[in-house]
């Protein structure tokens, strides 16, 4: 049971971020990630 | 994210944590995030260290995923700005580690930023306050009571594939790992309790070697 659960997450997981990838999120990332985050400072 | 995305769902962060918590657990807690090594070294301060009580501090724990629920998921989806983006709710209003290790230092070489500071960056400086206090005097108390990434990380721990394991057979019931574990985990009942963030100390005081840590899919190799 355990076993299942540890690899069904895993492959939902990556799934996932194929999903994220296909429709281009990580650019939306790392255009968050490389500016700065005015919220996360405390000043936003 | 959770707001910031046009989807609603963030696809490709949520993978991505979900998948470092089933690859590690809490051992991200333990040994990559930043702010745990900060609090480690607050800890450090020596300074009147205290337990906080079983009956405040069971019900405290539960704060996190409190605060994961409404700050990180529920508000960001629901309460968004006038322009229609989402707030990231938790960042702007709790989380003291951003004011921490990117706020002040950017205030200390930017006069534009300082200038732009008001009352949420006050506010968040006192949370920073009561966060460092805290940490003087108990052992990691935004991991254990604020952390929604902790929560999340915590919840995936009982399945992670790097995990803790007690050999029944050669604990001798010392308890010397319950009394050293400084996250409090009661490590003969439940070793990969959502609070464990893998640190070993209990590994390392056990008389008997009956505690092991490893990745469960490669226990020939990993294995002593």
């Amino acid at each position: 049971m355990n076993r299942a659960v540890k690899y069904g997450i895993l492959i939902f997981a990556l799934a996932l971020i194929t999903l994220g990838i296909i429709v281009g999120e990580p650019l939306e990332v790392f255009r968050k990630a490389a500016a700065v985050c005015l919220e996360c400072i405390g000043v936003g | 994210m959770l707001g910031g995305s046009v989807r609603g769902i963030p696809y490709y962060v949520t993978g991505i944590i979900l998948l470092y918590g089933i690859l590690f657990g809490r051992l991200i807690c333990g040994f990559l995030c930043p702010f745990g090594f900060v609090q480690d070294l607050l800890y450090r301060i020596k300074a009147g260290k205290m337990r906080v009580p079983r009956g405040v501090d069971a019900p405290l724990r539960k704060a996190k995923y409190v605060i994961l629920v409404v700050f990180v998921i529920l508000l960001p989806l629901t309460a968004g700005s006038a322009y229609g983006a989402g707030i990231p709710w938790f960042c702007k209003f709790i989380c003291p580690a951003g004011t921490l290790q990117a706020g002040l230092p950017l205030m200390a070489v930017n006069e534009d930023l300082r200038l732009a500071t008001g009352v949420l960056f006050a506010f968040k400086l006192s949370v920073l306050a009561v966060v460092i206090i805290a940490a003087i005097l108990i052992y990691r108390p935004f991991c254990k009571y604020l952390c929604p990434l902790g929560a999340i990380y915590g919840l995936l721990n009982r399945w992670s594939f790097y995990g803790m394991q007690v050999d029944k057979s050669r604990c001798v019931g010392c308890g010397a790992c319950e009394k050293t574990c400084k996250m409090d985990v009661e490590v003969r009942k439940n070793v990969n309790s959502p609070e464990c963030i893998r640190c070993g100390a209990c590994k390392s005081v056990c008389p008997g070697g009956a505690i092991r840590s490893e990745f469960s899919c490669a226990k020939k190799i990993i294995r002593r």
